[in-house]
């Protein structure tokens, strides 16, 4: 055991992790006999005990309908929708809290804007750039798009290391390209892709663009004014809150302009069989009961890992992968896939001659939860010509010792097919 | 369930050492079966000859539980009549999802009882089954199969993607 090690990188990090680990209950769980190592958070995180509690306070004492009634459920239901959305606002240093649309998740916050803006603004000829990075959620809704407008999709490559060519991406701007879509940070590979700059070349050029930063939320210090984004997309339950909700982040003077994605009860300022009045933003986008429960949630997530510190996360978190880099990486017959210079969380591997699905399934025999496939990035697979890997993805609750859990899996998964 | 059970040495010698591998130049029933959600992908062809199986093979790319379930199925099957090949399907889908314990009640399926545990481990069930989906769509002139969609083992809507 590295406990020594894990000190010291704790202290460096400044983070308790074993305080942090008790707050959350799962962690506790056993599998298969051994002590659960998590290693599956770019699929899915866990709930800390602060945001079971404020679902569990908000479901026993404060729940009606949002913006609806003079009651005093329906105020206090209010004040907790809206509060969490000024939290989550100042999470990721938003202009206004008008400027965050809280939404099903990150697919569905891409679908809003493709269809507010993709639908209204994009015609025949028009241009998408996309990389070759994304998430199937950041192409489907796009080739949707190109297919019911006659768009193009063009598309930025990648190294060996899984890091995106600047070079070629500079050259696909032309007269006809009217948006940018790009992930933050891989979930296949982890890559940290240099936004900030590639939104300052795409705006060079007049181009809007929109962020996938599902995996670079719960991960990294996210300002979308310094980064300067036009869209900002990410989900809840991969950031320590409950599933069924994410944010639609978007500039004020586009959401103005976009068309409602959905209509229906709370996104109108009045209705009549002849004629419809819009509501203002952020309500024009939020259509219907909202789930109220996990908008709240989010907004306890969000205090939780603002008391944390994110730069204090993203230090420890950078201490562990750099650990499971060398430790996995020297296990003879095990490459890493993904090996950028700057990445958050994921290791992707692939073990010779054995495919990722048996390597998960022995791996979760020792308690190891590890996600095998393509990570619905079949593009990324194709790039590095594999089928499949096995992703382990941390979060900073994650130890040394998991990470020597994991490894020790490895080798015994070795050792059957030998 | 135990992996320890499902990756028995049976199991492990089959994945390792194929057997049956390769294509059949003068096959007569051909079929390619694909998992596109977990990317196994085998092709399985066969002489079929008055109704006997004179010479089966596959080949393809897939995990381990896929790899030596062919493997064992090809072994089995060869030498048989369809009608008994098509038995075999019935009992080793049967097995796979839980609806046949080959320990209680009685079956062909031999050695393929290894196969038993996948039942606890969902998740794999179509990586077991797939070879005999194959099988199937070859004797019945169906070119492609899966065990996706209407053709799950489990009866459920094809697994979700998740990031």
């Amino acid at each position: 055991m590295n406990s020594a090690v894990l000190t010291r990188a704790e202290r460096s990090a400044g983070l308790d992790v074993a305080r942090l680990r008790s707050d959350f209950p799962i962690l506790r769980l056993k599998v298969n006999g051994n002590p659960l190592a998590y290693l599956d958070n770019a699929a899915s995180s866990q709930m800390p005990q602060p945001v079971l509690d404020r679902l569990i306070r908000y479901q026993t004492q404060e729940h009606s309908n949002i913006h609806r009634a003079v009651h005093y459920l329906s105020e206090t239901a209010t004040a907790a929708y809206e509060g969490a959305r000024g939290g989550i606002q100042k999470f990721i240093n938003a202009r206004e809290a008008r400027e965050v649309i809280y939404t099903r998740g990150t697919t569905d916050a891409v679908n809003l804007v493709m269809h507010g803006f993709g639908r209204a603004f994009l015609g025949r000829g028009d241009e998408i750039i996309l990389s070759q990075l994304e998430h199937h959620s950041n192409i489907v809704p796009w080739q949707m798009l190109r297919d019911e407008k006659g768009c193009r999709l063009r598309i930025v490559p990648c190294n060996d290391a899984g890091e995106l060519l600047l070079d070629e991406y500079a050259a696909l701007f032309n007269e006809r390209t009217r948006l940018v879509a790009l992930t933050h940070v891989s979930n296949a590979l982890g890559t940290v892709n240099p936004v900030k700059q590639m939104v300052a070349q795409a705006h060079a050029r007049g181009v809007p663009v929109l962020v996938d930063g599902a995996q670079a939320v719960p991960h990294l210090p996210v300002d979308v004014q310094d980064l300067d984004c036009d869209f900002y997309c990410f989900s809840g339950h991969k950031m320590f809150g409950p599933t069924g909700i994410g944010i639609l982040y978007g500039k004020a003077d586009w959401l103005e302009k976009m068309q409602p994605y959905q209509g229906g009860g709370d996104m109108i300022l009045s209705v009549s069989f002849e004629r419809t009045v819009y509501n203002t933003i952020p309500h024009k986008f939020e259509a219907g009961t909202p789930p109220i429960a996990a908008a709240i949630g989010l907004g306890a997530a969000v205090d939780y890992l603002t008391d944390i510190g994110m730069r204090r996360i993203a230090a420890w978190e950078h201490e562990l992968l750099t650990y499971a880099t060398e430790q996995v990486g020297a296990l003879p017959g095990v490459r890493i896939i993904g090996t950028a210079r700057d990445k958050a969380s994921v290791l992707s591997f692939t073990v010779a001659g054995v495919h990722p699905h048996d390597v998960g399934t022995l791996l979760n025999e020792d308690g190891v939860a590890v996600r095998t496939g393509h990570h619905c990035a079949q593009p990324v697979m194709q790039r590095f010509a594999i089928p499949a890997t096995a992703r382990a993805s941390f979060a900073f609750y994650n130890t040394f010792q998991e990470v020597d859990q994991l490894v020790a899996g490895i080798r015994r998964v070795q050792k059957i097919f030998a | 369930m135990d992996s320890k059970q499902l990756y028995q040495e049976v199991v492990l010698d089959h994945n390792k050492k194929p057997r049956n591998w390769g294509s059949l130049a003068d096959a007569t029933h051909r079929a390619e079966g694909l998992n596109p959600l977990c990317g196994d992908h085998i092709w399985v062809a066969l002489k079929v000859e008055d109704g006997l199986i004179e010479k089966v093979a596959f080949e393809g790319e897939s995990c381990a539980i896929c790899k030596a379930s062919a493997s064992m199925m090809t072994a089995n099957v060869k030498g048989k009549r369809m009608e008994q090949a098509e038995q075999l399907v019935q009992e080793f889908r049967d097995m796979a999802t839980g609806r046949l314990n080959p320990a209680t009640q009685p079956s062909q399926l031999g050695r393929l009882v290894v196969f038993a545990g996948v039942k606890d481990l969902p998740s794999r069930v179509k990586c077991a089954i797939l070879p005999w989906h194959t099988l199937h769509a070859a004797f019945h002139d169906r070119r492609t199969t899966s065990t996706e969609g209407d053709a799950d083992p489990m009866g459920l809507p094809a697994a979700k993607e998740s990031a």
